[in-house]
């Protein structure tokens, strides 16, 4: 681990050589361990220290990046200079104001110690746990278990200097029989939360329960998303339209101020809720701030980094990735917000339906009416007369996630944490009343 | 200097109980160019530089990583990676193995005739925003991109089975793609392939014989046209893909599925597993007679080109599927002995802080016999369909839907009218056996996928498809949501 005064000399340091008008550096290191299982029995097992210096410089309104792994003083100095060049050639960018300036910065508490220092010996016992209560199930259990420390620095020569540390501990794993798979994760930045078995016991009792799976001709059906499901729906409206840039190059769906979902979903994006993965500032070290995106329905807001806000002559939301990025900002810690329903609630009020465990493979086909295509994975289910009554196999779906969100006709009251390795997600399950189903697939 | 280091980590790996062990320095600089607009959207340069030390003990795999390339570090590196080994026999069924031991001494470079990073940041600026301007000549373009991607990796292997290998791999590659905007729809398209570019091992002559200028405003145009196109109409159909299209549907459909590692269950946890069995070799019938599939990690210019995988097997050519019969797999050394095999060559990792696994090299579609003028005059009615814009398929590789940019109707065998929105559907084996002419070598060429993820932590493999145009028969086509 680098550590706060480490870090921020390092990046003062490459400040002091830059003769750029306008100078930032990021710092991003992590320490991180990965263990892999397949087949009940770990078959990879990996460890990883990396750190990344990336210095943007700024000479008028030409800006250029350059980025470098060795952190050394020799390459330092060595990654200083290759912006600079690298800026020297860049066209003058009329839309370019200005590096952010400094800002307060809201104080984040959720690094737990335990989480950093896990090692490989702590993630082989959750490994084993979850190999050992599959096999005794008489099936077989994948997945991957991943814990480790985070470091983020960013200083820019206006002032702005700003460290933060992180630890993570995430696990999957999906448990197969001969017909059927299962699937659960859990995400948390205690590693002494984590309760393998429990995670294990969720996927096994998914794959029992979907043993010898029976067709179901494509169609449409009221449906029940399991958490996980809902998680890709955010991930994939964020992706499409959630950003400053897609709506200021005509890309997104986004039409604010008028109603684009059902009037009973509302999602923000707030990175200081300590009920998601926190982290205190964006990748310019612009302070996170909350951000209303759908509000009832209506389209409310979208995330600014400081370049698409000095287009649109606002304030930067704090939504900034890593420099270079031409995708624009990006919401990295959403929430749906729950309702009342219990899951039993929700599956009860459905007379012919689906329970869908998860969605994979999701991918746009209409961007603009956010229409995605996917397949269910690892526990798909009837739903008959309000009861889960067999197992189905997969299915293909075609379907805007706009119109499926303006159809929700419940929401638990339960909600989930989810982590797709950069941003995370925290929603309930929700009942569609309708969602289109296109292909089927022999599993 | 460098190789006492490396040789030291081998004695600590030896010394602490590893049957086998390699380490890997791999150092990528990059160099991107992306204009949008008019200007330059993001200009970056990349150095990357570390190494991993990957040990086998008692049968389990241990690997570590650093950016921080010293000898104190990569001798920490190597005792985590004989801790992490330990740990994984907690876990453990039967011993990992790797098969013979393998001793090669030798060096490899991708031929390049122009060296890309020795071309000034201005020229490829230039000619850049040459095509950028050319594409927004046309009035409905609301966003015009262009893009330039190169990467050296230059890399040493060192095993305790005494083999040491340097290579210098270089790829480039780059692309344009025009976005029109209005009537409430959005539209576009991409030359030469979607992703943002085309790429290929070789130096800037892959940019330069590209053309981006001469075809900007064809695409621009095709792309505003699309916005009034009518819709691809929904039903079964005879298909014709052109070859980028193509290369993707072989990639997922069959170049995933072939890999042994997922018909192992290795990847079940994420990316997924094959509906293909072990068993299946040589008696499986994958498609028609007219689909022979070939991994070739020797073919000049494709992006899965390489000298030798990172276990330090040689690059191999040889057949997946033979006249529609299943006839190979991509493997590694630890899961070709799982079914008595030699490697194929097919261990690739994605840089120095990731482990080898079993990847696509070039996986090509041989090609056929017809020229594509006699493919269209030979089809009564269908859709011929260009370039990829959406993609999916179940985790098992059977059940796809593919969209594509652009498509035109086939009827009387001529091209009619232009379709957008255009999207189809099937079960891959159900789909290759459909298949009933592959058109001739003249339009046959390697196709870059730079983009394509599997494993945890995932990585980015950099793979190839030589592809010519293909005819589907009965495919469902016009999914729509």
């Amino acid at each position: 681990m680098l550590g706060q005064e480490h870090s921020l000399a390092t990046l003062q340091q490459a400040l002091a050589l830059s003769t750029a008008d306008q100078t930032e550096v990021l710092l991003l290191a992590q320490d991180s361990g990965l263990t892999r299982f397949a087949n009940n029995a770990i078959h990879q097992n990996v460890a990883e220290t990396n750190a990344e210096l990336r210095v943007r410089t700024v000479l008028g309104k030409r800006v250029g990046v350059a980025s470098t792994h060795d952190v050394s003083s020799g390459g330092i100095a060595r990654v200083v200079e290759t912006a600079r060049e690298i800026t020297r050639f860049q066209a003058e960018n009329g839309d370019f104001k200005s590096l952010p300036p400094p800002e307060p910065i809201a104080t984040v508490a959720a690094y737990f110690e335990c989480t950093a220092q896990w090692g490989p010996e702590g993630r082989a016992r959750w490994a084993a746990a979850v190999c050992r209560l599959a096999a005794e199930a008489g099936l077989s259990a994948a997945g991957a278990f991943q814990t480790g420390r985070y470091e983020v620095a960013v200083a820019n020569s206006l002032g702005v200097s700003a460290y933060y540390a992180s630890a993570l501990a995430e696990l999957n794993a999906t448990v197969m029989s001969e017909s059927s798979s299962g699937y659960a994760e859990f995400v948390s930045m205690d590693a002494n939360s984590v309760d393998a078995e429990a995670l294990g016991r969720e996927a096994i009792e998914r794959a029992l329960r979907g043993r010898q799976p029976a067709d179901l001709a494509p169609g449409e059906y009221p449906v029940v998303l399991e958490s996980y499901a809902v998680g890709d729906m955010l991930d994939n409206l964020a992706y499409l339209g959630f950003s400053a840039l897609a709506l200021q190059e005509g890309r997104s769906f986004m039409r604010l101020g008028e109603r684009i979902m059902g009037g009973n979903i509302s999602i923000w994006d707030d990175a200081l809720d300590r009920t998601g993965v926190p982290m205190p500032f964006d990748y310019e070290g612009v302070p996170k701030r909350h951000l209303d995106i759908i509000e009832d329905g209506m389209a409310q807001g979208v995330a600014y980094d400081s370049y698409t806000a000095g287009r649109d002559g606002k304030q930067s939301t704090g939504h900034a990735l890593p420099a270079p990025n031409s995708w624009g900002p990006y919401p990295m810690n959403q929430f749906l917000e729950p309702g009342e329903a219990t899951r039993e609630q929700m599956i009860a009020s459905v007379d012919r339906g689906l329970l869908v465990t998860r969605f994979w493979y999701t991918r746009p086909v209409e961007p603009l009416r956010a229409v995605i295509t996917g397949m269910t994975r690892d526990g798909t289910f009837l739903i008959e007369r309000g009861e889960v009554t067999r197992p189905v196999k997969n299915l293909r779906f075609t379907e805007s996630y706009l119109d499926a969100m303006s159809r929700v006709e419940m929401l638990s009251r339960a909600t989930r944490l989810g982590y797709n390795g950069y941003a995370a997600t925290r929603v309930p399950a929700i009942k569609v009343s309708s969602f289109r189903f296109t292909g089927v697939t022999e599993h | 200097m460098m190789r006492d280091m490396y040789a030291r980590a081998l004695d600590v790996a030896r010394g602490g109980g590893a049957s086998y062990a390699d380490i890997r320095v791999v150092r990528r600089e990059s160099q991107t160019v992306a204009t949008k607009n008019g200007r330059v959207e993001a200009l970056s340069q990349g150095d990357d530089l570390g190494f991993g030390v990957r040990v086998l003990v008692d049968g389990s795999w241990g690997f570590a990583s650093s950016s921080n390339l010293n000898g104190q570090e990569i001798e920490r590196a190597t005792r985590l990676a004989l801790r992490i080994a330990r740990a994984s026999t907690r876990v453990r069924l039967a011993p990992m193995e790797i098969g013979q031991p393998l001793v090669i001494t030798d060096s490899y470079h991708t031929p390049t005739k122009v060296d890309p990073f020795a071309v000034s940041l201005d020229e490829k600026i230039q000619a850049l925003l040459a095509a950028d301007e050319a594409m927004r000549r046309v009035k409905a373009i609301g966003v015009a991109e262009a893009g330039f991607e190169t990467l050296r990796e230059t890399k040493t292997f060192a095993s305790t089975e005494g083999s040491y290998i340097d290579q210098v791999i270089t790829m480039t590659g780059g692309g344009i793609e025009a976005l029109a905007v209005g009537d409430g729809d959005v539209q576009k398209r991409s030359y030469p392939n979607s992703f943002g570019r085309q790429m290929g091992t070789g130096g800037y002559e892959i940019v330069q014989e590209m053309d981006l200028l001469g075809n900007a405003p064809r695409i621009a145009e095709e792309a505003a046209a699309l916005l009034t196109a009518p819709q691809c109409p929904s039903g079964v159909t005879t298909v014709i893909l052109d070859a980028t299209q193509l290369a993707l549907q072989l990639h997922e459909s069959c170049g995933h599925a072939v890999e042994l590692d997922r018909v192992l269950g290795y990847e079940a946890g994420f990316a997924g597993t094959s509906f293909l069995k072990p068993e299946d070799l040589g008696s499986y019938r994958y498609g028609s007679e007219q689909v022979s599939i070939i991994a070739d990690a020797t073919v000049p210019g494709g992006l899965g080109t390489y000298g030798y995988d990172d276990e330090g097997v040689p690059a191999q050519r040889y057949p997946i599927i033979q006249n529609g019969m299943l006839a190979g797999f991509l493997t590694s050394r630890e899961t070709a002995s799982r079914l008595g095999q030699a490697s194929s060559g097919a261990a690739r990792a994605d840089g120095w802080n990731r482990i080898p696994i079993v990847r696509m090299t070039n996986v090509n579609l041989e090609p056929g016999t017809c020229s594509f003028g006699d493919l269209v005059s030979d089809t009564d009615e269908g859709i011929y369909m260009q370039t990829n814009k959406s993609w999916s398929i179940d985790d098992r590789r059977l059940n796809f839907q593919f969209g594509t940019e652009i498509a035109w109707e086939v009827k009387g065998g001529k091209l009619g009218r232009m379709l957008k929105n255009a999207t189809y559907t099937g079960i891959t084996p159900q789909f290759w056996a459909s298949c009933d002419t592959v058109c001739s070598r003249e339009h046959w060429s390697v196709w870059g996928t730079p983009n394509c993820g599997k494993g945890q932590p995932e990585q980015i493999a950099r793979v190839g498809h030589g592809t010519a145009p293909a005819r589907f028969r009965k495919v469902r086509v016009g999914v729509l949501g």
